[in-house]
């Protein structure tokens, strides 16, 4: 059983929704990304997902663009994350990584190598966002053979025959994008969100983990009736955007704080 | 499958191609897919399209013989195709009457268009306005600023100009801005994507709707040179001018096909646009094809006296014509560029873009290597007025 999968179990078992929760690797510099890592696991996260820094990032907002930037300012390389992936898991063998980044840096550094080294520094899950299931059957293959849980978006308008598609070729958890748009907009409207997941809960098995949009305590908790697990992501990084260094870890567990509090009410 | 039977039906060429896009926006893909399938086997939908480019473009643009250029240069004889006699000033209108008809199909009130020098956006607002659609442009800040004069056309042709300042702040980003506006706005807008790189089925569609510019040499050149050409030179940023003439001859192995792209500064001072020629494969604006980029995968910052080739990519065709042998690709740096200017402002009468100019000068460069029964055939993309302040400036002089 994936570190993934073994999660969603100790959760679904506890009758908890699980938190994922979204940093930039090397924003705003490669020394505060595991510290922020292993605060965001004290403050409730379930699941981290570590962004990917990538210089034209199609479906970000504004404000994971910024963190991109901040980070590739600083020169941060997909293999400097896996290192920070590595350092994280030095202290922390339980909780899992997920990977979001884009296809480029990937072929790059040559889509095998990537696997075995991701697998090897402890990476659990890959979401490639440019990556569609009809253009990575092998990488996603490849992945699951190195104990890698491929992960895909679905959205509001996914046809049944590409949910059927991403239930077949994904594993670990399907991420439902919440809103027509990039991460970080405004106008997610939660009962369209609410009606959606039923159709996809009787596709696959998969546990389903709604993001984009997410802003506060209340809209996680009601999108939580419905979802396995909720993702803040943009959100997180606008607390975190201008905050002095030394208090980037304590204003992180503030802001999540309510929210964990929230999914467990 | 042969070269010109390409894209398969999931929009590859060889390796290259595909639809490298987030799921929120295969949706539209598909619906755009469809869409141009069923306008391209409908009758009404092609004599549409093609009295528009008759009586708005001004087609068929002629075919013209450089015959004091070509004497100059003491060698082969070299042929203009005149797509800077077109309605705007350039081949980019070949596509956006065709996309915008679509749009009208499709029942789509609101257009968005990518640009960087401005002719793609100039050339969008046009159809804009032309067929009363609302429009929105996305372009660089840094590009904003060295192309004021299209700007300003662009905004009395009624479209909004949206200045782009993430990333480079150049065409790049104004693709990804464009491709972020079309995913939160998918129910009531079309995204026309001004060259032949994009996820399926941008590249075909593109090529499709350039294809006129060769379809038109193949019977021009009989006419008025007695053959076909030997050769046929483009100049290749994304790539839509070259394609659009390189489309009809490809099945022709007699006609040698030649891009050229943009050296810049030289190709070892690493201030250029030759993707094709210093690049390697990679993902990025919905498609695999080769891309500068740096050892990590980023994209790197490109170079260009011509802002319409100051692109990092390529559309995934020429990719694919590279890596088959089928076409060749080389690079001209700004200086050859803007020597081919100034000769054919000389020698002909015509002011040609930076772009096209590109193209000249590689002509320029092999023509007196040749016979001079042997014929060239340039793709003149586009006229040169948008160039002028950029010309006046490198000779010192302030319009």
């Amino acid at each position: 059983m994936s570190r993934i999968q073994a999660r969603f179990a100790s959760l679904q078992a506890e009758r908890r929704k699980a938190l994922i929760l979204f940093v930039t690797a090397g924003d705003p510099d490669p020394a505060f990304t595991v510290p922020l890592m292993h605060g965001l696991v004290e403050a409730g996260a379930d699941i981290l997902e570590v962004g990917v820094p990538f210089s034209d990032p199609m479906a970000d907002g504004p404000v994971i663009q910024r963190a991109s930037e901040r980070a590739l300012a600083k020169g941060v390389s997909l293999r400097d994350v896996l290192d920070m992936v590595r350092r994280f898991r030095a202290r922390d063998t339980a909780t899992p990584v997920v990977l979001m980044g884009y296809a480029n840096p990937i072929e790059s550094m040559g889509e095998g190598r990537f696997i075995a080294e991701a697998g090897e520094a402890g990476v659990d899950g890959l979401i490639v966002v440019d990556y569609p299931p009809e253009e990575c059957g092998e990488f996603a293959a490849l992945a699951k053979r190195h104990g890698l849980d491929p992960i895909f978006l679905l959205a509001p308008t996914s046809t049944a025959g590409r949910v059927a598609e991403v239930a077949r070729l994904g594993s670990g958890f399907v991420y439902y994008v919440s809103l027509k748009g990039v991460t970080g907009s405004g106008h997610l409207d939660v009962d369209e969100v609410l009606a959606r997941l039923p159709g996809i809960r009787a596709a696959t098995q998969l546990p389903i983990g709604v993001g984009f949009g997410i802003r506060d305590a209340a809209s996680a908790r009601r999108i939580s009736r419905g979802a396995d697990a909720v993702v803040i992501a943009s959100r997180l990084i606008q607390e975190l955007e201008g905050a002095p260094d030394e208090q980037l870890v304590e204003r992180a567990r503030t802001f999540v704080r309510p929210i964990r509090e929230a999914l467990d009410a | 499958m042969q070269t010109a039977d390409l894209p398969d039906a999931r929009g590859h060429f060889g390796p290259y191609g595909g639809v490298f896009v987030a799921e929120t926006l295969m949706h539209a893909l598909g619906e755009l897919r469809d869409a141009y399938e069923a306008c391209r086997s409908d009758a009404a939908f092609r004599q549409e399209l093609s009295h528009e480019l008759k009586h708005f473009v001004g087609r068929p643009s002629p075919v013209y013989h450089a015959r004091r250029w070509s004497e100059h240069l003491g060698g082969a004889q070299i042929y203009l195709k005149r797509e800077d006699l077109n309605h705007t000033g350039a081949h980019k209108i070949n596509n956006t009457v065709g996309q915008a008809l679509i749009a009208r199909r499709m029942r789509k009130p609101r257009v968005i268009a990518e640009t960087g020098a401005g002719q793609h956006g100039v050339a969008t607002a046009t159809v804009a306005a032309r067929y009363g659609m609302e429009c929105v442009v996305y372009m660089g800040s840094t590009d904003i600023e060295r192309q004021a004069a299209n700007v300003f056309r662009m905004k009395l042709l009624g479209a909004s100009v949206v200045p782009v300042e993430s990333g480079s702040k150049t065409l790049k980003d104004a693709l990804n801005e464009a491709m972020r506006d079309w995913v939160t706005n998918v129910e009531n807008t079309f995204y026309i994507i001004g060259t032949v790189a994009g996820p399926h089925p941008y590249p075909m569609m593109v090529r499709d709707f350039q294809s006129v510019i060769g379809r038109e040499c193949l019977v021009q050149m009989p006419e008025l040179a007695g053959r076909q050409p030997d050769a046929v030179i483009a100049c290749v940023g994304g790539g839509s001018n070259a394609m659009g003439i390189f489309h009809a001859y490809v099945p022709d192995p007699g006609v040698k096909l030649i891009g050229v792209e943009a050296a810049g500064e030289g190709i070892p001072s690493g201030r250029h646009a030759a993707s094709l020629c210093a690049g390697r494969p990679g993902v990025l604006h919905g498609n695999r094809t080769y891309l500068l980029q740096d050892a990590n995968g980023q994209i790197a910052e490109t170079h260009s006296i011509s802002a319409g080739l100051d692109s990092p990519g390529v559309g995934p065709e020429h990719a694919w014509l590279k890596d088959s042998g089928r076409a060749e690709y080389v690079a001209v740096g700004d200086v050859e560029a803007i020597q081919a200017f100034h000769d054919l402002c000389h020698f002909e009468g015509i002011i040609p873009a930076l772009e096209s100019a590109h193209a000249i000068a590689h002509a320029a460069k092999i023509a007196p290597t040749l016979p001079r029964d042997r014929l060239l055939l340039v793709n003149l993309s586009g006229r040169g007025d948008k160039d002028i302040d950029t010309v006046a400036r490198l000779s010192g002089i302030s319009l």
